[in-house]
C-alpha cells in the first residue's frame, strides 16, 4: 500500500448504524481506509453491502457514529455543518446514476449551480462556465434543458457540473448505471481522463467490467472492506 | 451565495410553473385588491364626511344653551330650565380677543311668500357676521346690515335656490317677501352652497335673530356660533368664551362645541370604520397567505431531490432555507403589486361609474399593501422553506 504518500483520504475505524424499525443496521463496521491523491477506486459489493454509505460518509453528506476521517490531514468528524458545506464546495464533486440535474435549468446553468452556490460574481462565472461548455463538447447544448440532451450529454453535464471547482476527490456513484453500453463508456473513458489529470477518482458499481478497469478495487460486505486489491492490469508501481 | 442569485434562482423556479404560480399570487392579488378597495372607500367616505363639515371652516366654536356633556343640543322648542341665550351674549362674545366674528342663531321652518309664489323654506335668524359662519358670500346686494342692539330692520338675505324658486330671473333686490306672518325687504342673495348631509344649504332664508325670535316666538337663541382667527388655540378661546359666558350667566349653564373637537372625534371614529373594513379585506388576505403555505409546501416536496443536489454541491442549509423564503416573497410580491394595481383600477372604475360614492386610494395604503404582502410571503414561506432546509441530504438525493 501506498504508506509513503500522503494521504488524501483516511478513515480509522469508521462505524455507522442506522436504525430501521427496531432493527440496527450495521452500515459500517470498522472500516479503515488510506487513500491517496490521484488513485483510481472501485468499490464493489451486493446490494446493502455499505458501498453508498460509504461514498456519502467521504462525500461528508453522512457522519460516522464512531470514528475518525480525516481529509487532507484536517480532521472533518468534527466540523459544523456549514463548514461541512464549504470542504463539500471546494473539495468534492459528486457524479450521480440518474444525473440529478435541475430541469427547469439550461445545461449551462446546471454547470454554474456550483459557482453561483459558492457566491462567484457572475462575470468570473461565466468564463468558467464557457470554458467547461468547450472541454466537454458540450457547446452546442449549453442553452438545452436536461430534458432534450440524451443520456450521454446528460451526465457529460453532470461531470462538468461536479468538476468546475477542481474538487480533490470525485465521487461516481454508477455513473453508467442510466446509461448504454456505448454511452456509458464514453462517459468512464471521460471519467478516467480526469483521474489522468490527478483528480482522486472513487466509482461505486456493481458493473465488474467497469470495477475491473479501476486500479485498486474495494470489495465491500455486510458494511466491511472484505478486499482491498492493487490490480494487476493497472500499471502502478 | 448572493442575494441577486438567489432572487434569480427562485425567480426561475417561480417561471417554471406560471400557471399555478398565477394561481398562487392571484390569492394574494384578490386580497390585496380587497383590502385598497375597502380601504379606499373607507377612506373616501372618511374624507368625504370631513369635508362635510370643514365646509364652514374649522375655527368654529358653537355654544348651545343647556349643559348637555354628551353632545348635540336640546331639541329646539322643547323648553328647558337653562337660561337662555341672548342676543346681548353674542354681541358680548365679538369683543373677546382673537374672536373674528359670532353670529346669534335662531333657525326654523316657514313659508316664504314673493313674487306671488309660495314655497316653504328653512329659516335662519342671524346677524351680520352670518356670512362669516356659513363662509358663505353675498351673490347679488347685500349682507345684512350691523344695527345697535334692540334694532333691527325686516330685511331678507335669500338663499340661491329660494330666490330661483319664487323669482326666476328676475331681480329680486327691493321685492317683499313674507315669511310667516312677518313682511321683509329683500337686500341681497346668496351664492349657491351645496349641500351638507343632505340638507340644501341654498333653499334658505337669512332674517336678523332678533325677527326670528319674533317670528317663532322664541325668548332666547339656539346657538351662538363664534370664528376665531386662523391659527389661534381653539382650547384658549373656548375657555375665554367659557369664562365670559359663566360671568354673564352665574354658573356653566351651556354647553361649548369647537369644531375641532368634534371633527377629531368624527375622524377616529371613521379610522375605526376604514379599519374594520379593512380588516374585512384582510380575510381574503389571509386565505391568500395559507395558499402560499399550501404551494410552497407542495413545492418543497416535489423539489426534495433538488436540495439533497444543492446540499451535495455545497450548499448551506441557510442557503436552501433563503431559496425558498425569497421563492415565497417573490410570489406575495408580485400577488401584492397586482393586488394594488387590482384594487386601484376597480376603485378609479367606482369613481367614474357611481361618482357620488366617494373612493380614495392614499399612497400611503399602496407602498403599506406591498410590504404587507412581502411580510405575508415571508411568514407564508418559513414553514415549507425550514422544512426545506432541514432534509437529510442523502435521503433527499434518494427520493423520487
Amino acid at each position: 500500500m501506498a504508506d509513503a504518500s500522503p494521504s488524501l483520504i483516511s478513515l480509522l475505524g469508521i462505524e455507522r448504524t442506522f436504525l430501521l424499525g427496531d432493527s440496527k443496521v450495521h452500515a459500517l463496521r470498522d472500516v479503515n481506509l488510506q487513500i491517496t491523491p490521484g488513485e483510481y477506486i472501485a468499490v464493489m459489493g451486493p446490494s446493502g453491502s455499505g458501498k453508498s454509505t460509504l461514498l456519502n460518509m467521504i462525500g461528508l453528506l453522512d457522519r460516522p457514529d464512531a470514528g475518525t476521517y480525516l481529509l487532507e490531514n484536517r480532521d472533518v468528524t468534527t466540523l459544523e455543518p456549514d463548514e461541512l458545506a464549504k470542504v463539500r464546495s471546494e473539495r468534492i464533486g459528486f457524479i450521480f446514476q440518474s444525473f440529478h440535474l435541475v430541469p427547469r435549468l439550461t445545461a449551462a446553468a446546471n454547470i454554474e449551480l456550483p459557482l453561483i452556490l459558492s457566491g462567484m460574481p457572475a462575470g468570473e462565472r461565466s468564463k468558467r462556465v464557457a470554458q467547461a461548455l468547450k472541454e466537454y463538447g458540450l457547446n452546442e447544448r449549453a442553452n438545452h434543458r436536461p430534458n432534450e440532451l440524451s443520456g450521454g450529454q446528460r451526465q457529460r453535464v453532470a461531470i462538468a457540473r461536479a468538476t468546475i471547482l477542481r474538487p480533490a476527490v470525485l465521487l461516481a456513484d454508477e455513473p453508467t448505471g442510466n446509461l448504454d453500453r456505448a454511452t456509458g463508456e464514453e462517459v468512464v473513458r471521460l471519467l478516467e481522463a480526469l483521474n489522468a489529470q490527478g483528480m482522486t477518482l472513487i466509482v461505486v458499481t456493481h458493473d465488474q467490467a467497469l470495477g475491473a478497469r479501476a486500479k485498486r478495487q474495494i470489495r465491500m460486505e455486510d458494511g466491511a472492506v472484505v478486499s482491498d486489491v492493487m490490480n494487476s492490469t493497472g500499471t502502478h508501481p | 451565495m448572493l442575494l441577486k442569485d438567489s432572487a434569480r434562482f427562485a425567480f426561475h423556479a417561480i417561471n417554471a410553473h406560471r400557471m399555478r404560480s398565477f394561481l398562487t399570487l392571484l390569492g394574494i392579488a384578490v386580497g390585496i385588491a380587497a383590502v385598497i378597495l375597502l380601504t379606499s372607500i373607507g377612506e373616501g367616505v372618511h374624507q368625504f364626511v370631513l369635508s362635510e363639515f370643514t365646509q364652514f371652516g374649522t375655527n368654529v366654536i358653537g355654544i348651545a344653551p343647556g349643559k348637555v356633556k354628551t353632545g348635540g343640543q336640546p331639541p329646539s322648542g322643547i323648553p328647558t330650565t337653562a337660561r337662555l341665550l341672548t342676543m346681548e351674549d353674542a354681541q358680548s362674545l365679538k369683543q373677546l380677543p382673537q374672536v373674528t366674528a359670532a353670529s346669534p342663531m335662531v333657525w326654523g321652518n316657514s313659508e316664504v311668500e314673493g313674487n306671488g309664489r309660495l314655497r316653504r323654506s328653512t329659516i335662519y335668524g342671524v346677524d351680520a357676521d352670518f356670512t362669516h359662519v356659513f363662509s358663505a358670500k353675498v351673490q347679488i346686494g347685500s349682507s345684512l346690515p350691523r344695527e345697535g342692539e334692540g334694532s333691527s330692520r325686516a330685511f331678507v338675505v335669500l338663499g340661491s335656490k329660494l330666490r330661483n324658486e319664487l323669482f326666476g330671473n328676475k331681480n329680486p333686490l327691493g321685492a317683499r317677501v313674507r315669511i310667516g306672518g312677518l313682511h321683509f325687504r329683500v337686500i341681497g342673495v346668496m351664492a349657491p352652497k351645496g349641500q351638507f348631509l343632505g340638507i340644501d344649504l341654498d333653499d334658505t332664508a337669512y332674517i336678523p335673530a332678533q325677527r326670528a325670535m319674533e317670528l317663532y316666538n322664541r325668548e332666547g337663541l339656539t346657538k351662538i356660533h363664534v370664528i376665531y382667527a386662523e391659527g389661534a388655540s381653539s382650547t384658549t378661546v373656548a375657555e375665554a368664551v367659557r369664562k365670559r359666558l359663566t360671568l354673564r350667566h352665574g354658573h356653566e349653564d351651556f354647553t361649548i362645541t369647537t369644531q375641532e373637537d368634534m371633527l377629531n372625534t368624527l375622524s377616529n371614529i371613521l379610522d375605526v370604520l376604514t379599519m374594520a373594513v379593512g380588516a374585512l379585506g384582510g380575510i381574503s388576505l389571509l386565505v391568500g397567505g395559507v395558499g402560499i403555505v399550501t404551494i410552497m409546501t407542495i413545492s418543497v416536496a416535489e423539489r426534495t431531490n433538488e436540495v439533497g443536489l444543492l446540499m451535495a454541491l455545497g450548499a448551506r442549509r441557510s442557503t436552501v432555507l433563503g431559496l425558498f423564503l425569497s421563492e415565497s416573497v417573490i410570489l406575495a410580491a408580485v400577488g401584492g403589486a397586482f393586488g394594488l394595481l387590482l384594487g386601484a383600477g376597480l376603485a378609479q372604475t367606482l369613481r367614474f361609474a357611481l361618482p357620488k360614492l366617494p373612493v380614495h386610494t392614499p399612497w400611503s395604503f399602496a407602498v403599506g399593501a406591498i410590504l404587507m404582502s412581502a411580510v405575508i410571503g415571508l411568514l407564508a414561506g418559513v414553514m415549507p422553506a425550514r422544512s426545506a432546509a432541514r432534509l437529510d441530504p442523502i435521503e433527499a438525493l434518494r427520493a423520487e
